[in-house]
C-alpha cells in the first residue's frame, strides 16, 4: 500500500495506522502522540494531539475526509494523501488542543519532577502559544499515593488513560481505572487500594506528564543534572534493560529504556526499579544516547559531544606521525602515538577511522 | 589649495621677552590650578561613600521572598542550566506540613549555593528564573574576600531579609 505524508510517498503494510506510516518515514514528519502508545493494545484516539489533513481518502475514491483525522487510530488506504506539517489548518488546530490540554494543567513544572522528559511540555513547546486565555479556576485535586512508592498528582493529568491500560494489559487483576466523566473524570485506584502488582511501577513511564511520579525520586534532582546510563540486569521477572539515572556516584531512580517515540517497548518489574539502587546490582552498558535537543543534552554528558566533521578532517590533515627518539612526554596532541591520536579523534569506531585513514592518503597526495 | 577650513595659521612671529622667560604661561598654568581649587571634587571616599551604580547593575545576588515573607525559589534548577560558568547548585527538599509560612510551594531550595569565584555576574540567572526568586542587586556589591571558606554563598548570605528588603525601581 501507498501513502503519501507530506508529499513523502512510503510503502506500508494494510491495517497500518496514519501515525505509523509518518514514524516510519522519520521524526520530522511524525505527527506528535500524546496518548497514543504503540505497545499499548487499544491506546489512541484520546487526545487529538496527531490530527491531520486527508486530502484524498484512497485511489478509488479520492475525496477528501471532510474533518481532520486522528492518525492514530485511522488506518491508511492505498493512495491515500495526508498533509501534517505543511496544513495550516492542522497547525492551527493543533494550537488549540494544547491550549485545551492545558486549561487544567497546573503549569508548576519547575516543582514537577517530569519537567524536562514532559511530552506535554515538548507538545506545548513546538505547538503552543505563548500565554493562556484561560481566566477560570482550574480543577484541582489533593495528590495521593497509588502504593507505597507511586504519587499520583490528579491535577497534572490529561486523561490520556496510558495508565489504565498499562494496568489493564501489563497487570492482571486491575484496581486502577479512570472514575466519573467529563470534567470530572479523574484516574483511581477503587477506594484508593494499594496496587501491589510486581509491574505496576510502569504506570510512570507510560504517563507522559509528571501526574504518575516515582516517590524514591521525588524531588531528587532535576532531570537535566541527572546522567542516563543504559544497564541490565539477571532478573526472574522482568527483562531487565533499563536506564539508570545517575547524581554523581548515586543512582536516584531507575526506568524501562524508552525509544526514539518515548515509548518503553520492555516493561521492567517493581523490583528492579524501586529497590536495585545501586551500581552493584547492575551491568553498565554505556551512557544512554539522548537527543542533541533534549535537555538532559544541556548537563554536558560526554556521550553528547558531537566532533564536527571539519575538525575531525582538519585533525587528520595535520596529523604527524610520532617519530622514534623524541620525548613523549612533550607531544602534544597532533603528535600522539596512532592508537592514542584514533581514541581521541574517533570514538565511533572503526568506520571513522577508515575515514580518517583515507582522508589522509588525499592529504598525502595533494 | 585650500582643501578644509581646519587648517590653523601658525604665528612664528619673534616672541617678546617676557614671553621668552615663559611668564604669560605660567600665570595661565597658575590660574587653572586657582580655578580648580573652587570646583566641585569629582572624588569620593569609596568605603565611607559610594556612587551610584544604575538601575541595571548586576550586583550581589539575593534569593527573593513574597510579600508574606515566603521563599519564592523552588529549585527547579534553570538558573543552574543556565549559567554558564556552573557556579550554583541546589538541593530541593518537600515542604512538610506546617512550614507554609516558610516557603510559598511544595518544593523548595534545602541548600542553594553560589561559588562566588565562578560567578561571572551574566545575570542568566535572573533571566532564567520563572520564580521571580534570584535577582542580582543594584545596589551591592560582592565584597572581597579573603579566604577560599569564604567564597561559597550559601542560603544564610543569600535568602533576603524581611527587616532590609530589596526594591528596584519600577517593582512598586
Amino acid at each position: 500500500m501507498k501513502v503519501t505524508i507530506d508529499n513523502i510517498t512510503v510503502e506500508v503494510e494494510p491495517g497500518t495506522t496514519i501515525l505509523q506510516a509518518a514514524r516510519k518515514i522519520g521524526p520530522e514528519i511524525a505527527p506528535p502522540a500524546m496518548c497514543y502508545y504503540e505497545p499499548l493494545k487499544a491506546s489512541g484516539g484520546k487526545c487529538r494531539a496527531c490530527l491531520v489533513k486527508v486530502t484524498a481518502g484512497s485511489e478509488k475514491d479520492p475525496r477528501p475526509m471532510p474533518k481532520l483525522v486522528p492518525s492514530c487510530i485511522t488506518q491508511v488506504q492505498d493512495g491515500m494523501v495526508v498533509e501534517n506539517t505543511i496544513n495550516q489548518q492542522v497547525l492551527d488546530t493543533r494550537k488549540g488542543i494544547v491550549e485545551f490540554l492545558l486549561i487544567n494543567h497546573p503549569l508548576d513544572c519547575p516543582i514537577c519532577d517530569q519537567a524536562g522528559e514532559c511530552h506535554l511540555q515538548d507538545f506545548a513547546f513546538e505547538h503552543g502559544m505563548q500565554q493562556t486565555r484561560y481566566e477560570e479556576e482550574r480543577r484541582t485535586f489533593e495528590k495521593t499515593d497509588l502504593g507505597p512508592n507511586i504519587q499520583l498528582h490528579m491535577t497534572r493529568c490529561i486523561l490520556c488513560y496510558r495508565c489504565v491500560f498499562t494496568a489493564d494489559q501489563i497487570t492482571d487483576g486491575r484496581v486502577h481505572g479512570v472514575l466519573n466523566r467529563g470534567d470530572h473524570a479523574e484516574i483511581s485506584t477503587y477506594l484508593e487500594k494499594a496496587i501491589d502488582n510486581d509491574f505496576s511501577g510502569n504506570v510512570i513511564d507510560v504517563c507522559p506528564v509528571g501526574a504518575l511520579t516515582d516517590k524514591t525520586y521525588r524531588f531528587k534532582n532535576r532531570v537535566w543534572f541527572t546522567k542516563p546510563v543504559d544497564a541490565h540486569c539477571d532478573c526472574d521477572k522482568c527483562k531487565g534493560d533499563v536506564t539508570l539515572w545517575y547524581r554523581g556516584d548515586e543512582v536516584i531512580r531507575v526506568t524501562a529504556r524508552k525509544n526514539q517515540w518515548g515509548e518503553v517497548t520492555a516493561f521492567i518489574c517493581n523490583k528492579c526499579r524501586f529497590e536495585r539502587k545501586k551500581t552493584s546490582d547492575w551491568v553498565i552498558e554505556g551512557p544512554t544516547k539522548v537527543a542533541r535537543h533534549s535537555v538532559i543534552s544541556a548537563n554536558k554528558y560526554g556521550a553528547n559531544k558531537i566532533v564536527p566533521e571539519f575538525a575531525r578532517r582538519l585533525a587528520a590533515s595535520q596529523y604527524k606521525d610520532v617519530k622514534e627518539g623524541r620525548n613523549l612526554e612533550q607531544l602534544s596532541i597532533q603528535q600522539l602515538p596512532e592508537e592514542r591520536f584514533k581514541q581521541l579523534v574517533a570514538p565511533a569506531g572503526e568506520s571513522a577511522v577508515a575515514g580518517i585513514r583515507s582522508i589522509q592518503n588525499w592529504a598525502d597526495d595533494k | 589649495m585650500q582643501l578644509t577650513n581646519r587648517a590653523k595659521k601658525i604665528d612664528k612671529s619673534e616672541m617678546t621677552l617676557a614671553e621668552r622667560m615663559y611668564l604669560p604661561a605660567i600665570a595661565g598654568g597658575m590660574a587653572i590650578t586657582l580655578k580648580h581649587f573652587f570646583k566641585k571634587k569629582p572624588t569620593i571616599n569609596y568605603p565611607e561613600q559610594k556612587r551610584y551604580l544604575g538601575p541595571v547593575f548586576r550586583g550581589h545576588h539575593i534569593l527573593k521572598k513574597d510579600e508574606e515573607g515566603r521563599e519564592r525559589c523552588t529549585a527547579c534548577g534553570l538558573c543552574a542550566v543556565a549559567c554558564p560558568a556552573e557556579a550554583i547548585s541546589m538541593v530541593a527538599a518537600e515542604r512538610k506540613e506546617g512550614e507554609e509560612h516558610k516557603y510559598r510551594e511544595e518544593k523548595y531550595a534545602a541548600v542553594y549555593e553560589i561559588n562566588m569565584l565562578r560567578c561571572i555576574f551574566c545575570g542568566f540567572c535572573e533571566e532564567a528564573c520563572p520564580k521571580q526568586a534570584i535577582y542580582l542587586r543594584h545596589d551591592e556589591f560582592v565584597p572581597v574576600f579573603m579566604n577560599r571558606d569564604e567564597v561559597i554563598y550559601g542560603k544564610d548570605k543569600l535568602v533576603e531579609d524581611m527587616n532590609h528588603r530589596y526594591l528596584r525601581e519600577g517593582w512598586k
